[in-house]
């Protein structure tokens, strides 16, 4: 199979490769696949305060070319707000990767991965604020 | 790249150097064309043509005469299986088989089905053994033709050959197997096993690529395919074309050299098979055999690894050349059809690697294919999510994905 130096790299040598933890308010998780399909993308993001992402992790169960693009998608990640994280598509991974075109649906698993994240992180946010408003409300005695 | 080591020997094999010597003098000096009766070109031709048939015969318990060369084995099927159907069309439109066979058995059935052919896929069990009951019943007026092959390329399970012959002979249906990872490996006897068709490949047994045999039984009963091939009628009219010398001189050696030690061989080969199995099911958990734990080919290794993808692993341990029939290469994401026949769990299909060995794989090579395989497949379940829901005492198979 005729990969680029840089897959090879980024399978051999992935980067963020690990694990927040989920139940963490700052943390968002996107686990994207199935076992039955070959290929699972768990892709995690921590922000600090409401701003940049200052942490991504990511595990696959896949082959080298969707290890490689989880591992491009964490780096691509950091320091990015949530909607410039959701900028990454799959088309930039693949032309940065020299992915073939058959494995070119490797890295929608990391696009999709991302939105489920971000997804998430802003599902937590939401609640988070609507309990903050809930418990400023006067309860009545 | 450090030294490669070469375990795909059931996709094909390096030529043996006996071999090429054997086949150079027909490449070069004694280039005739066998079927020129005029001259001692072709007269010296012949002669090679003729030895290869004996040689090959003799590993069959065959006549030489009832050896037709072939340029591999998907000719062969090919020949058998539509060249039967057309002939005794008139007997009965009812071909047998089983999912597992090679795309050479399984595509020419598929082709009939579509010309008014019916086809019968036979149960496997999990080990990939048919049931014999079920073939027996399964049999009726209209059926000519059994095809399973002996030994699974993928996965080694060998099937139960004779009794399969004994039955079709009881119900006067023709049998054919395709014996392209047994020929030269496990004793074959076309008479004892009730053999009518078999095909092989000179390239699976340290032969040339682009040549192979067919056995066409002469008597009792007597079978006579339709030709594929229409032309000069060389080969009793079954396979018109120039001979292929060189390549059938190539086949015969190939085939005697196996002949002459296949026991030792075998236990050599069993004995590796058996050390690269215990070596890496000693060093990790949650490995699985594919296919029968005895009743397999001495070469064939087939594991799943669980939590890990195959390709991902192959490409760790990138000096070592194996197969996984179940990488998910294409758009369709579909893991090995013959590891779903066998109903192997959609994750462990993805996660498996065939070994195949061969005549000049030595244990050392085994011993650092162990060292090496189990230091990848630890290192990617550590970057593996299912790996992890595992160390937490999730199981995979009862989460509800979601598919992108
Ligand atoms: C079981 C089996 N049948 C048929 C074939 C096809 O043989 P050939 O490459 O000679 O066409 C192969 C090997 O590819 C095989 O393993
Ligand atoms: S993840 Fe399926 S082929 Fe790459």
């Amino acid at each position: 199979m005729p990969y680029s130096e840089k897959l090879v790299d980024y399978f051999e040598n992935p980067r963020n490769v690990g694990s927040l933890d989920e139940d963490d308010a700052d943390v968002g998780t996107g686990t994207i696949g199935s076992p039955i399909c070959g290929d699972v993308m768990k892709l995690q993001i921590r922000i600090n305060g409401h701003e940049k992402i200052v942490e991504a992790k990511f595990k696959t169960f896949g082959c080298a070319s969707a290890i490689a693009s989880g591992s491009l998608a964490t780096e691509w990640l950091m320091g990015r707000s949530l909607d410039e994280a959701l900028e990454i598509k799959n088309a930039n991974i693949a032309k940065d990767l020299e992915l073939p075109p058959e494995k070119v649906h490797c890295s929608v698993l990391a696009e999709d991965a991302i939105r489920d994240a971000v997804n998430d992180l802003r599902e937590k946010m939401k609640k988070a604020a609507e309990v903050t408003e809930q418990t400023a409300e006067p309860q009545p005695s | 790249m450090k030294k490669r080591i070469y375990l795909d020997n059931n996709a094909t094999t390096p030529l043996d150097p006996r071999v090429l010597e054997a086949m150079m003098p027909y490449l070069t000096d004694k280039f005739g064309n066998a079927a020129s009766r005029d001259h001692s070109f072709g007269w010296e031709a012949l002669e090679a043509v003729d030895r290869a048939r004996e040689q090959v015969a003799a590993l069959l318990g065959a006549e030489p005469r009832e050896i037709i060369f072939t340029s591999g084995a998907t000719e062969g099927n090919n020949t058998v299986i539509k060249g039967l159907a057309e002939m005794y069309a008139d007997r009965g439109r009812h071909i047998i088989t089983q999912p597992t066979e090679h795309k050479a058995v399984i595509d020419p059935c598929r082709y009939l089905d579509k010309h008014d052919y019916r086809i019968t896929m036979l149960g496997v069990d999990k080990y990939g053994r048919i049931d014999l009951n079920e073939l027996r019943d399964t049999i009726t007026d209209g059926t000519i033709l059994v095809s399973i092959m002996h030994g699974n390329n993928e996965i080694g399970t060998l099937q139960p050959i004779a009794e399969i012959g004994k039955i079709c002979k009881e119900k006067g249906v023709f049998f054919h197997t395709d014996v392209c990872q047994t020929f030269g490996k496990v004793p074959i006897d076309v008479q004892e096993m009730g053999i009518d068709l078999l095909t092989l490949s000179a390239h699976k047994i340290h032969g040339p690529k682009g040549v192979g045999a067919m056995y066409v039984r002469r008597k009792n009963p007597r079978v006579r395919p339709k030709p594929l091939l229409h032309g000069g009628g060389h080969e009793r009219g079954l396979r018109s074309g120039t001979l292929n010398v060189p390549g059938i001189v190539g086949l015969g050696m190939a085939a005697e050299l196996c002949g002459r030690d296949m026991a030792t061989e075998s236990k050599r080969l069993t004995g590796l098979r058996d050390r690269l199995r215990d070596g890496i099911m000693s060093g990790l958990d949650m490995i699985f055999l594919n296919g029968h734990p005895t009743e397999r080919t001495p070469s064939n290794l087939n594991l799943a690894f669980a939590y890990v993808e195959a390709e991902a692993l192959m490409m760790g341990f990138k000096e070592i050349a194996a197969s996984s029939g179940s990488a998910c290469t294409s758009a369709s994401l579909q893991p090995s059809y013959v590891l779903r026949a066998l109903g192997v769990d959609d994750m462990l299909a993805h996660g498996s690697i065939r070994f195949s060995l061969g005549r000049f794989n030595t244990a050392d090579e085994i011993d650092h294919v162990i060292e090496r395989v189990i230091a990848v497949v630890k290192e990617k379940r550590e970057i593996s999510p299912l790996y992890e829901m595992a160390q937490k005492g999730i199981d995979p198979r009862k989460v509800e994905w979601k598919v992108h």
